[in-house]
């Protein structure tokens, strides 16, 4: 990957509505390598930036189906393989008995695998991020909506994406340093 | 979908948070709790006085270890005695925090963005001391990690068609998913405690605790699917988990435990008791830190109408447990009913139906109902009622079952009273360093509530 020095713009706007009405513009304008940022989440800002498939609901299925199978075969292979017991002249397969097991491992893996799916997919914990850089940046967690187009954008040019970041009348523009 | 800071259905019903404010102040009023407000003398006071009795619980502790359970009042034929009376009544109340946080989600019920943090707080105090108690009852608390499989060179492995097996796998994976559910709300506010914090210290531990949080449109979108199948997740677990505590009774054959009315009766039970809990930390939590405005009049109505409901249900399983006692025409359940209303515990049955029942009606009022004080003072005596609830159910069943020759009584021990009242000081000083070090009120949530966030769905 190339050094750039510049990372991206930067557009700083006031309210929810205005960042989702920029990043809607920005998109139709052609722009594609765009992230906004915002203090709490916004539904309509994924879809305006052109993000529709969040790969979550995938995690947690396979993680929910290796919990129901891996619980349920720990249990049949203790019982039924490893060390059969008679209980009450059950079957070694007593599956009844392994339902509450089975389903609160499937619980716990789909569970974690929510959330650290969730974490690998958004990159986190990553300590740096060249957003960071912009002092106002701090206000994204607060009160501030941001919305940045990436260098690496095929239609990046620093002054045209400047001038088309102007037309959408943020509050203020800044560069990130990368 | 309605405004939460306009009243609704008439005027007399409060809103969910009150107007005036902006994402700006709404962040600035949670965040300055942890970071500027100086530490306050009450603070300290009640601080000091959880650490204190957690010093005691230390000390009960470090007794049993040393003389085993024998110190404590169990013996046959009560084997179970206070362990697991204050087991099944901590983990019921832990269940008011994920009822909140997860079902009142699915539900879309936006009054719980102001309590669920602090509930899910609770939840995880609750089910530690819950957790505390079958492990000091175990005789070699030591040897706790054998009830979970682990391959080991014994070749011994934990009886999966057990329920105490099953119990050990719902709770801890009920303690393992509030844990991360609670860790997952908190993210943002971190990030939000990061951005704000003056003091470098705190701004780089909330920095490692927030992982590089930014606020990101497509971290929020997987966030946010992530939350709600969190949210589906822990719904059924949570009704699952006092569901599999009841089967630790219910399974057994003893009069009074083998029940099929058990499960449904002790989740009811469990969201009573959690909510009453709930009740009384929010509301000396908005007086003393000036939260009226977001945990206002219609949260407390709100719980106090949960309240009612589960404690209906409640009543609806005591009737019915008597009912099924009498109609069901065996002599033991039969004797179990008057021993219940006659026998040497019956002041006590008589306390649990007062609470339980009788007192909790004047909920029923909107006069009481909206009044903080009594409010309190029903959760305090429905807190008691559960309590005598689960004792009731431990000790009255056991202590006198099919055989007269085997009949016995239970009486606690100054151990028993000191580890039960440690784990209240141990929760209350967890409880008193989460509410100085992390945010209390989930402040991201807050401001989805304002109607400058709806303004979008708007255009």
């Amino acid at each position: 990957m190339k050094k750039v020095p510049i990372y991206g713009l930067m557009a700083e706007f006031d309210s929810p509505a205005d960042l989702v009405k920029a990043a809607h513009r920005t998109y139709e304008e052609g722009y594609r390598k765009i992230d906004a940022y915002s203090p709490f989440p916004i539904e309509e800002l994924a879809e305006a930036i052109g993000f529709h498939r969040s790969g979550v609901p995938l995690v947690v299925l396979v993680g929910g189906i290796l919990g129901c199978v891996g619980g349920y075969m720990m249990q049949y292979w203790i019982h039924v393989i490893n060390y059969p017991i008679n209980v009450g002249g059950r079957p070694f397969n007593s599956w009844p008995s392994f339902v509450v097991v089975t389903f609160e491992t499937t619980i716990l893996f789909a569970g974690l695998a929510a959330v650290f799916g969730m974490l690998a997919l958004n990159g986190l914990p990553m300590p740096y991020h060249p957003v960071f850089n912009v002092p106002r940046f701090a206000f994204a967690t607060k009160d501030r909506f941001f919305l940045i187009i990436f260098s690496s954008d095929v239609k990046y040019d620093r002054a045209a994406t400047r001038r088309f970041l102007e037309s959408l009348e943020p509050r203020s523009i800044s560069e990130v340093p990368s | 979908m309605d405004d939460p800071t306009q009243a609704t259905r008439g005027s007399r019903t409060a809103p969910v948070i009150e107007p005036g404010y902006t994402f700006a102040t709404i962040t600035d009023k949670i965040s300055s709790i942890v970071l500027t407000r100086p530490v306050s003398n009450g603070w300290l006071v009640g601080f000091g006085v959880g650490f204190l009795i957690t010093m005691m619980l230390l000390y009960a502790m470090g007794y049993l270890f040393l003389r085993g359970v024998g110190i404590w009042g169990v013996n046959i034929p009560v084997g179970w005695g206070f362990a697991i009376v204050n087991f099944v009544w901590w983990i019921g109340i832990g269940h008011a925090g994920t009822l909140i946080s997860a079902i009142l989600l699915l539900l879309r019920q936006q009054w719980r963005n102001s309590i669920n943090r602090f509930a899910e707080a609770m939840t995880l105090f609750a089910v530690a001391c819950a957790g505390m108690f079958p492990v000091l009852h175990l005789g070699r608390p030591w040897l706790a990690y054998w009830l979970f499989p682990y391959p080991n060179s014994m070749n011994y492995w934990p009886q999966f068609r057990s329920p105490l097996v099953w119990d050990v796998f719902a709770v801890s994976t009920y303690f393992t998913i509030s844990l991360v559910f609670w860790f997952i709300g908190l993210i943002p506010d971190l990030a939000t405690l990061r951005d704000r914090a003056e003091n470098k210290w705190a701004a780089i531990i909330y920095g490692i605790l927030a992982m590089g949080w930014r606020g990101s449109a497509r971290h929020w979108k997987r966030y946010e699917t992530a939350y709600l199948l969190l949210a589906g997740l822990a719904t059924p677990l949570v009704l699952s988990v006092h569901t599999v505590v009841s089967f630790d009774f219910a399974i057994a054959i003893l009069p009074g435990w083998h029940t099929t009315i058990f499960p449904p009766y002790f989740v009811a039970g469990a969201i009573y008791s959690g909510f009453a809990m709930v009740l009384m930390l929010a509301i000396p939590i908005r007086k003393f830190y000036g939260l009226e405005d977001f945990i206002t009049q219609r949260h407390l109505e709100n719980s106090a109408k949960v309240m009612l409901a589960t404690g209906l249900i409640v009543a609806y399983g005591y009737a019915m447990e008597a009912f099924m006692n009498w109609y069901g025409g065996n002599p033991y359940d039969n004797y179990l009913l008057w021993n219940r209303l006659h026998g040497p515990y019956a002041p006590i049955y008589c306390a649990l139906l007062f609470c339980n029942i009788v007192f909790p009606q004047v909920l029923w009022f909107r006069k009481w109902r909206t009044n903080p004080g009594l409010l309190f003072l029903v959760s305090f005596v429905v807190l008691v009622g559960m309590w005598l609830e689960r004792f009731i159910i431990v000790v009255v069943s056991l202590h006198r079952d099919f055989q007269t020759s085997s009949w016995g009584m239970y009486y606690p021990t100054k151990w028993d009273w000191m580890t039960y009242i440690g784990t209240l000081g141990f929760f209350m000083a967890a409880f008193f360093l989460f509410i100085r070090i992390l945010p209390m009120i989930s402040i991201f949530e807050m401001r989805t509530l304002l109607p400058e966030a709806k303004e979008v769905k708007a255009e």
